[in-house]
């Protein structure tokens, strides 16, 4: 390995960039303005290019951690700065890398001042403050998904809350009007679920280091946070959890990861938060952070808790299924734009979910391209759907009709993003429900079964909400809509080119994925299902061809 | 029964051929140099007093002051670089003072406690200026007025101001430097009154609302006494016990090693007297640390005491509490810990529990911190019930890392005002964060460091001391402290959002600009807050080395 610190660096930038943003003095015309948003938006884009040089310097097949880092922090209780990159990491950062950029484009004008009666500005920082928050956001998520030592991992897990909650609460969607305690209500509970979440994983964390200074672990009778330290130490025997102990341990991490998701029925807090955030934030909620989550399960409840995931593996799934029909039931019944989309993304996260604990190859590797195809799709449904809303100002899908005769490119792209959303073979995350539904099948039959009538949903649900919007007469509102301009089409062609491109050839993804997949399950100590079961031997088989396909 | 031929009475013994003398005490004046610096300088505030011109008291009583503490505080780390703190500690002072690790760590933290205070005490920025044009500070101009007469309104045009703070706050922190070093239980309960007696008149000196202040100081003395007598009795109970109040003495009678003295005979090692006694000095020092059940005088007096004089109670009473509380529970009751252990649970899960839920009702600043502070005094209970090495190091840091906080945080709420002073009502901070973002974001930053939240000194303390508690095996402990940090953190957040979130009010408060005083003190609250919770190493290794008692 080479010791430039490619990985610091690459989440260094955007909280360097963060402070200078903050920094910066205050915009006193619009012209200024205009300059303060684009150094937050030049770093972001170097942070994209530093996520590519990780991605191509990342060698699929080689060391499990690749660019890794080893550093002592608090040698006391056996905490280090170690970071390191497997391909579900790779994929994730390059996702998040590519999100924001695209984010800050389409929020251009979301934290603007409002004129005053005067006709003038208020002359403040909150501008520059929002692209600041959104840069501190990048740097903590693209850390904790670089963390190799659980305790840095959880440091930038509840940290990353506090940017998160001034960017729900204080730059709430304006083009509602809705008043400010709606929106500082959702703020504080998508805190306080992360927050409980987070400290109830505090206790979990404890344990764990406990355990491993009990059985000494760590050097120096002090325990040990570091991941393969304990992996190793785990595989060879040399750790070894009592069963209620690893239980509870493994339920203290999966509740938080559980909200962070989220899984039904921690799932309360999202409608709320991306219903009153903006869309760009609303996008970053559900896909950036919340891969966090799902992006932990693999990593740290799997890892270090093997036989607990199998134990409590079942129930998941049937919590994750009910995720999914749940989540698409309601999203059917919306009649709010962005809610119908957040409860659409609670369906989907049942699907991430589900594909992880089915302990299948297939199952795990579509899990992590359903999270990077998931985080594509939403952002392009959700932000098309935010240029959508700030033309008319309103959220309801009852104002709106016939969109498409006035603004056709708005429609169409609104079309993509939605049949994307349905997972509609082509686009990128087809390939990814497949493998997830195939993964589940080839365990757990009646499952698999069940959860595809999500997909029935999914069709309801989006192809009636174009239908409401786009189709129909022109209502008298709509008349006047301009179509997309420059930077609306700027943000939505790469997400668009993406889910094309990744629809029909997601080898270069899977190929980055596949090998930590392996890895995850060899941890776990589980294959994939043998043919001994009537119906799994003709199942095996097409799944067999499904996999060389890929 | 005969009587001994020796005794004739009780008032005179027959003379002996073997002449007694009482041999001479040996004092290290070296070792015990961080006090006498602290106490000599609060004698020299006194001269001051009596003998320097009213105007020029001030500057001599800050430069007095500070002289004090910075001589004790270069001290500290003398003693603690010769290797006081680790090989070479001892008692001190014929046994009455532990010259150690915890003494030492503890006593840095009180005197960097104290220099914040001071710098907070000697504020004259905030309000507004005398008739005289003299500057004015947060105390009454005149203390012994009474409140609303001719008296006072006379003191306060003449520009009269209670510079005697200084050399009273010099005495309390004197007290709170040997209380937690005290290695015999007589010289911890003179401790414990030398510093208890300055901070009532303290609490009574307000410049506003006077009235609250002086019942908040009759509440705090009359509760304390009761403490305190609790504590004398507890003493008395455990001597006749122990036949010694020296903390040595007593671990070796508790664990048995120990021949009794005859003329005890019949009452040593009565379990009764030690546990009753051990009780006792609990309530004692569990009013003093604001622990529930005896936690009733926490919000009043923190609430009726001026603001600067609330900051420094808040954190050095409870440094220096707890050090002794640890003293006593490692050092010499540590063959009970069976006993005293079931006893501390409760009172820790009743103090977490009830400071965190009562906290969420509170609609008033300076209470709503006073319920906090409860609710972590629970949590640094369940370090001290630890009872290991580890938790002696964690309660070491989580007491460095709170003070500053708190010290932080109350030096805030001086600076946010309306007419009729400090502005401590919630409802009044209603978009603060609108009009003076930095005051609010400095605030915002305390809390979320009581909240506990990453990267912040709260988070590294409360870490440490559920890591150590767990460790002992207390694990139902820490879930019950992690359930009413998730209560704690939604008073805290409340507070962000009403700052944050919430309308300005058109005749909401102003935010004075203080002196390079209170400037000062706050900025050192960020920086240990933000340094203590990015790299806490330092400062936990410090504590680890410094968790040893000697006895």
């Amino acid at each position: 390995m080479s010791s430039f610190p490619l990985l610091t660096v690459a989440a260094a930038l955007p909280a360097v960039g963060a402070v200078l943003t903050a920094a910066l003095p205050a915009a006193t015309s619009a012209k200024r303005r205009d300059i303060n948003k684009t150094l937050p938006l030049g770093i972001s884009v170097l942070t994209l290019v530093l996520a590519a040089v990780v991605a191509i310097r990342f060698k699929p097949g080689g060391a499990r951690y690749q660019m890794t880092e080893h550093h002592s922090w608090i040698s006391d209780f056996g905490i280090g700065y170690s970071l390191g990159v497997d391909g579900i990491a790779v994929v994730l950062i390059l996702l998040t890398a590519v999100l924001v950029p695209v984010v800050m484009l389409a929020s251009w004008h979301d934290a603007d001042p409002v004129a005053n009666d005067a006709g003038t500005f208020e002359r403040n920082r909150r501008t520059q403050g929002f692209f600041a928050l959104i840069l501190a956001v990048e740097a903590m998520v693209v850390l904790s998904f670089e963390a190799t030592d659980v305790f840095l991992f959880y440091v930038f897990f509840e940290a990353m809350l506090i940017p998160m909650y001034f960017l729900i609460g204080g730059f709430g969607d304006r083009t509602v009007g809705e008043d400010a305690r709606q929106r500082s209500y959702a703020a504080v509970k998508f805190l306080l679920y992360n927050l409980l979440g987070g400290l109830i994983m505090l206790a979990a964390v404890i344990g764990l280091y406990v355990i491993t200074a009990k059985q000494g672990i760590g050097t120096d009778g002090h325990g040990t946070f570091d991941l393969s330290t304990i992996t190793q130490a785990l595989a060879s025997g040399k750790l070894h959890f009592s069963p209620v102990a690893e239980k509870a341990l493994f339920l203290g991490f999966m509740f938080a990861f559980a909200v962070k998701a989220p899984l039904w029925p921690l799932h309360t807090w999202l409608p709320n938060a991306m219903g009153e955030a903006t869309p760009g934030v609303a996008v970053l909620i559900t896909a950036v952070v919340d891969k966090v989550g799902t992006y932990a399960m693999l990593r740290f409840c799997l890892q270090l808790f093997p036989d607990a995931s199998k134990t409590f593996g079942p129930a998941i799934l049937v919590l994750s299924l009910i995720g999914i029909i749940y989540g698409a039931l309601l999203a059917v019944g919306q009649k709010d734009i962005k809610r119908l989309i957040a409860y659409a993304s609670i369906s989907h996260f049942g699907f991430i979910i589900m594909g992880i604990f089915a302990m299948t190859s297939q199952g795990q590797a579509g899990a992590t391209l359903y999270m990077v195809n998931h985080g594509i799709s939403t952002a392009a449904l959700l932000l098309v759907a935010g240029f959508l809303m700030s033309r008319r100002g309103s959220r309801l899908i009852a104002d709106y009709g016939g969109v498409q005769k006035v603004a056709p490119v708005l429609a169409g792209t609104f079309m993509i993003g939605g049949l994307a959303t349905l997972s509609l073979p082509g686009l990128a995350p087809f390939v990814s429900e497949f493998l997830v539904l195939v993964g589940t099948f080839t365990r757990y039959p009646a499952i698999g079964i069940v959860a595809t009538i999500g997909i029935v949903l999914a069709a309801l649900y989006v192809l009636v909400l174009y239908q409401r919007t786009m189709t129909g007469p022109v209502k008298p509102e709509v008349s006047g809509f301009r179509d997309l301009h420059a930077r609306e089409l700027v943000v939505v062609t790469p997400l668009i080119a993406l889910l094309l491109f990744l629809g029909v050839y997601p080898k270069p993804v899977s190929d980055i994925v596949n090998p930590a997949v392996r890895d995850t399950m060899s941890d776990v100590h589980r294959t994939d299902p043998a043919p001994a079961h009537p119906i799994t031997a003709a199942q095996v088989a097409a799944t067999n061809s499904q996999g060389g396909g890929q | 029964m005969s009587v001994p031929d020796t005794v004739h009475s009780l008032w005179t013994v027959a003379a002996s051929s073997t002449t007694q003398t009482i041999p001479t005490p040996h004092i290290e004046y070296g070792q015990l140099s961080p006090m006498l610096a602290v106490f000599g300088a609060a004698a020299l505030g006194i001269l001051a007093e009596a003998f320097l011109p009213r105007r020029n008291r001030y500057w001599a009583q800050i430069g007095i002051a500070m002289a004090g503490l910075v001589g004790a505080f270069v001290a500290v780390v003398v003693l603690a670089a010769q290797g006081y703190a680790g090989t070479k500690a001892h008692l001190a002072a014929m046994g009455a003072v532990a010259v150690d690790g915890p003494s030492l760590f503890l006593q840095g933290t009180i005197v960097l406690i104290a220099v914040v205070s001071v710098l907070g005490f000697a504020e004259r920025h905030l309000e507004p200026r005398s008739s005289t044009g003299a500057p004015v500070d947060a105390f009454a101009p005149q203390a012994a007025t009474v409140p609303g007469s001719d008296a006072e309104k006379s003191a306060a045009r003449s520009g009269f101001a209670t510079t005697e703070v200084f050399p009273l706050t010099m005495f309390a922190v004197g007290g709170m430097l040997l209380f937690p070093a005290a290695s015999d239980l007589l010289t911890m309960f003179v401790a414990l009154e030398v510093f208890s007696l300055p901070l009532y008149l303290l609490c009574a000196l307000a410049r506003r609302r006077r009235l609250l202040s002086q019942e908040a100081a009759v509440k705090y003395f009359l509760l304390g006494a009761f403490s305190s007598a609790f504590f004398l009795f507890g003493l008395a109970l455990i001597y006749g016990y122990a036949g010694t109040v020296s903390i040595g003495g007593i671990a070796d009678v508790v664990s048995g090693t120990a021949t009794p003295t005859p003329a005890l005979a019949n009452t040593t090692a009565n379990d009764a007297l030690l546990l009753i006694g051990l009780a006792m000095l609990g309530v004692g020092l569990l009013f003093k640390v604001g622990a529930v059940p005896f936690h009733a005088w926490t919000p009043d007096v923190y609430q009726g005491a001026p603001t600067p004089v609330t900051g420094f109670m808040a954190s050095a009473t409870k440094v220096a509490a707890f050090g002794a509380t640890l003293r006593l529970l490692y050092a010499a009751f540590p063959g009970v810990t069976w006993d005293w252990r079931p006893v501390l649970w409760g009172v820790a899960i009743l103090t977490m529990v009830v400071g965190a839920i009562i906290a969420v009702t509170q609609t008033d600043v300076k209470r709503l911190l006073a319920y906090s502070s409860i609710a972590h005094a629970g949590f640094i209970l369940t370090g001290v019930i630890a009872m290991n090495k580890a938790g002696v190091s964690a309660v070491l840091f989580y007491l460095g890392a709170y003070s500053f906080v708190t010290l932080g945080a109350f030096a805030v709420v001086t600076l946010v005002r309306d007419a009729g002073g400090e502005a401590t009502h919630l409802s009044r901070w209603a978009g603060l964060g609108r009009r003076s973002p930095l005051v609010a974001a400095t605030f915002a930053l305390f809390l979320l460091a009581f909240a506990g939240i990453p990267l912040t000194s709260g988070f590294a303390g409360k870490f440490a001391v559920f890591q150590a508690a767990a460790s002992s095996g207390a694990t139902p402990l820490v879930i019950v402290g992690v359930l009413s940090s998730a209560v704690a953190a939604f008073f805290y957040i409340r507070v962000i959002v009403l700052m944050f979130f919430s309308d300005p009010r058109p005749d909401g408060p102003t935010v004075a600009v203080p002196s390079a005083f209170t400037a000062t003190a706050i900025a050192l609250g960020v920086l240990v807050t933000l340094g203590l919770g990015i790299l806490p190493q330092y400062f936990l290794h410090l504590a680890d080395q410094a968790s040893v008692f000697v006895r």
